[in-house]
């Protein structure tokens, strides 16, 4: 059997005494694109943030390419700050609300972790970041400052910058949820894109319809478990659970 | 020419005078606002990322500094310091109370600074793999001093203005040469008015100075 790139095993988490994650267990091979639906306060989000220590965790391991994830041992203890900083740049994160640094241009947003966290050369940064940002379209935008930039352009840089460090697994946080609906395609066309090249993706996403689309297989998260997972064909159209049929009617699927 | 008895006449005499006090207040408030600054950062990095022993004791002395007159600071630090053995010079003992007084300013404003940039950008900036101190240097800092630059200007007027205190403990700067000037000439209106309009002119150029640094650092929109 292949090694997952992305190994989550019985996950739990808490914040003060409410479990938000009660025991999640979820593996993606490399190239996976993997969709997570639920209704708010499903988990999902949490989900992804703990992956990329956004979130700590209580219970669980997550491994990446067979490291694990921010704590070590049986014990659960956790690493040092400095060794996990290295592991979150095993995974890039695109947010809801973009978080581009306001005062910097297109290009040094992308290049900052280039050079500051891989350390290269300006050169080699400036050239990797201008490739990216040519691939999701913004390469006349490379000097302007996201103030300067629509919604979805500024989405497109963030991916830019997430993908660039070359991460091992990308993770979508609603990444379409704050734009205008005009500006949605095209952020979703640069993730379809990236998924069409092989690139391992887990996604938290409310477009049901980019889901089933873009996928290989589904999750629907309810209450902090995996309530059901599969390829979207059989999660869409025959769901199990009454509860998954519920989510997708009151859903615009 | 100028007739004696004159103010001309007067500011002519007392020229040397005023531009010693001249120089006393401008020297008192720069150096109040350096160290002020360095002291006031410090302050402001502790509230926010300092553990809760030392952010707890900064908090009260912020606290207690802004609660308290700067007329008093002046004096408790000229009166009382020389009682539990420090003795200072009477520009010295100033210039302390200047800088704590500053120092207190400048770290609620840096504090307010920090904590009101959003999550997301240590959260992005985290994601893409950067440690701690490369967060604060290169994603935190600049946005917080661009955020905190307005009100750190206005702190610097302050302290010009904050350093006429120093004539009551007898430091030899504007207003003080300036009231000398008066009890030998009597003419209060004038000499008042005068350095008024020095006081003036010192805080309004610090004020054009730091436009002209909001705009030079301002972010393209």
């Amino acid at each position: 059997m292949v090694q997952p790139i992305l190994q989550i095993e019985n996950l739990h988490k808490k914040f003060k005494d409410v479990e938000v994650l009660k025991g999640v267990d979820l593996s993606l091979e490399t190239g996976d694109v993997v969709s997570i639906i639920g209704s708010s306060g499903s988990g999902k989000t949490t989900l992804l943030r703990c992956v990329n220590m956004l979130e700590e965790f209580h219970q669980g391991r997550i491994l990446i390419d067979g490291e694990e994830i921010g704590y070590s041992g049986p014990r659960h203890k956790a690493r040092k700050e400095s060794e996990i900083a290295r592991q979150r740049a095993m995974t890039g994160m695109v947010f809801q609300q973009f978080n581009l640094f306001p005062h910097m241009t297109a290009l040094r947003n992308v290049t900052l972790g280039l050079t500051k966290v891989k350390k290269m050369p300006a050169e080699e940064a400036n050239a990797i970041a201008g490739k990216w940002l040519a691939r999701v379209g913004m390469s006349d935008r490379c000097d302007h400052h996201p103030g300067q930039l629509s919604g979805g352009q500024q989405q497109r840089v963030a991916i830019a910058r997430a993908v660039a460090m070359n991460p091992k697994v990308m993770l979508f946080d609603e990444v379409t949820s704050a734009l205008d609906p005009e500006l949605v395609n095209e952020v979703l066309n640069v993730i379809k894109d990236l998924a069409n090249e092989g690139m391992t993706m887990l996604l938290v996403t409310h477009e049901m319809k980019f889901a089933f689309e873009v996928s290989d297989r589904v999750v629907f998260m309810n209450q902090g478990r995996i309530e059901e997972e599969g390829p979207p064909e059989e999660l869409f159209r025959k769901p199990k659970s009454q509860r998954l049929a519920e989510f997708l009617k009151s859903s615009k699927f | 020419m100028v007739e004696p008895g004159t103010f001309l006449y007067e500011l002519w005499v007392s020229r040397w005078a005023i531009l010693d006090g001249f120089g006393t207040t401008v020297l008192v408030s720069m150096l109040a606002i350096v160290l002020g600054t360095i002291l006031g950062t410090l302050v402001g990095l502790v509230l926010v990322y300092g553990g809760w022993v030392s952010r707890f004791l900064v908090r009260i002395y912020v606290d207690f500094v802004r609660g308290t007159p700067v007329f008093v600071l002046v004096l408790a630090s000229f009166y009382l310091l020389s009682q539990i053995g420090i003795q200072l010079t009477a520009f010295q003992a100033g210039l302390f109370a200047l800088v704590v007084f500053c120092s207190t300013h400048v770290g609620e404003n840096l504090r307010g600074a920090l904590q009101s940039l959003p999550r997301g950008q240590t959260e992005a900036a985290k994601a893409i793999g950067l440690t701690f101190p490369q967060i604060f240097v290169y994603v935190l800092a600049p946005q917080a001093l661009r955020q905190a630059l307005p009100a750190w200007i206005n702190t610097a007027t302050e302290m010009v203005k904050a350093s006429t205190l120093l004539s009551v403990i007898g430091v030899a700067e504007l207003l003080l040469v300036s009231r000398q000037i008066i009890s030998r000439n009597f003419m209060s209106l004038e000499f008042y008015f005068f350095a008024g309009l020095i006081y003036f002119l010192i805080d309004y150029a610090i004020e054009r100075a730091g436009k002209a640094v909001e705009r030079r650092v301002a972010l393209p929109s």
